[in-house]
């Protein structure tokens, strides 16, 4: 063989260009995304009630009844109320301070029952519901910091555990009537 | 003539730049993870109300979505409140215990969000909670707009 074989260039691959093609992409998808946190009012709903037994029996006193009608007027225990008063009825409810016949043993065995009809337009709902959870996260945190010195966010799960049992958050949510 | 050299600094001053499709890979590919492309077409109008005590959930592939609102009819008119799972309207409420039972089991710690419109009755939601109730779906979630 006479003919030298020429030299081959380097086999490489030139990778500059990768990055403006990552690039791309990665602009692509910084545009695309939306890092949008769900927020909302968290619930735990009871399971079904068998048919055939009766509902556990709750004493009257440690019952709050919040019926709600459909215009949005507010009847806590028969009485007509505000929604503004909510929150301090609630909580006197709950405390109960001085530690009268007719309102709960103790905050443990409050319970709050939100009733509503069926017209009862959702936005009004939720306000209700917001201002019963509003009650209890004050109610926590008023403990949380009279016992940790801290909100009852920043505690850890086992102080956050000894505040539930303080205050549990029994709230009912009652079926409308058929009508 | 003296031969005049440039002078030239020993080595070369070139940030090396090798490294850096790796580094914008990386980001690439938490972009895209964090990604949702595919947003469910809303047959319903959903106009959420606010609340003041809410809470965040962190995991969203926990959550499966319920829409419950007036129905969109063509020219921009609203129709009768209606249910929308994922990406059709459900006419029957009772299908619902099914939909949302085969959901649980393929993720046990599910949370049903419950995204309804303001104007919305609460006749409608109460049947659909019942169902969740039967499905044993007991985690929910309304959602609402932060108020402050």
């Amino acid at each position: 063989m006479l003919l030298k074989k020429r030299k081959r260039e380097d086999a490489t691959i030139n990778g500059s260009s990768m990055a403006d093609i990552a690039f791309l992409l990665l602009i692509f998808f910084l545009v695309t995304t939306t890092i949008n946190v769900d927020t909302g009012i968290g619930l735990v709903l009871p399971p079904p009630l068998d048919p055939t037994q009766e509902p556990p029996p709750i004493r009257e006193r440690n019952l709050m009844k919040i019926l709600v009608s459909a215009e949005g007027q507010i009847l806590m225990d028969e009485e007509l109320v505000q929604l503004s008063e909510v929150k301090e009825k609630l909580k006197t409810f709950i405390k109960n301070p001085d530690n009268l016949e007719t309102l709960p043993i103790s905050p443990q065995a409050a319970v709050v029952s939100i009733k509503t009809v069926r017209e009862t337009p959702y936005r009004i709902y939720i306000d209700m519901l917001d201002e019963v959870m509003g009650t209890y996260r004050e109610l926590r945190n008023e403990v949380a910091r009279a016992n940790y010195g801290r909100d009852y966010a920043s505690l850890n799960d086992e102080q956050e555990e000894a505040v539930n049992d303080i205050y549990p958050k029994k709230i009912s949510i009652a079926e409308p009537d058929k009508d | 003539m003296a031969n005049f050299k440039k002078k030239q600094a020993g080595s070369k001053q070139e940030i090396p730049t090798s490294a850096m499709p790796d580094v914008v890979f990386m980001l690439l590919f938490f972009f895209m993870v964090t990604t949702v492309l595919r947003e469910v077409t809303l047959k319903v109008r959903v106009d959420l109300t606010q609340a003041g005590n809410i809470e965040k959930i962190e995991e969203k592939r926990l959550v499966s979505y319920i829409y419950i609102g007036p129905e969109r009819l063509p020219g921009n008119r609203l129709g009768e409140d209606k249910v929308q799972i994922d990406d059709s309207i459900q006419p029957d409420i009772g299908a619902i215990r099914t939909i949302m039972y085969d959901k649980l089991l393929e993720e046990p710690r599910m949370i049903v969000s419950l995204r309804v419109d303001k104007d919305s009755e609460f006749g409608l939601l109460t049947d659909v909670q019942e169902e969740l109730k039967q499905a044993s779906a007991f985690r929910i979630n309304y959602s609402t707009k932060n108020e402050n």
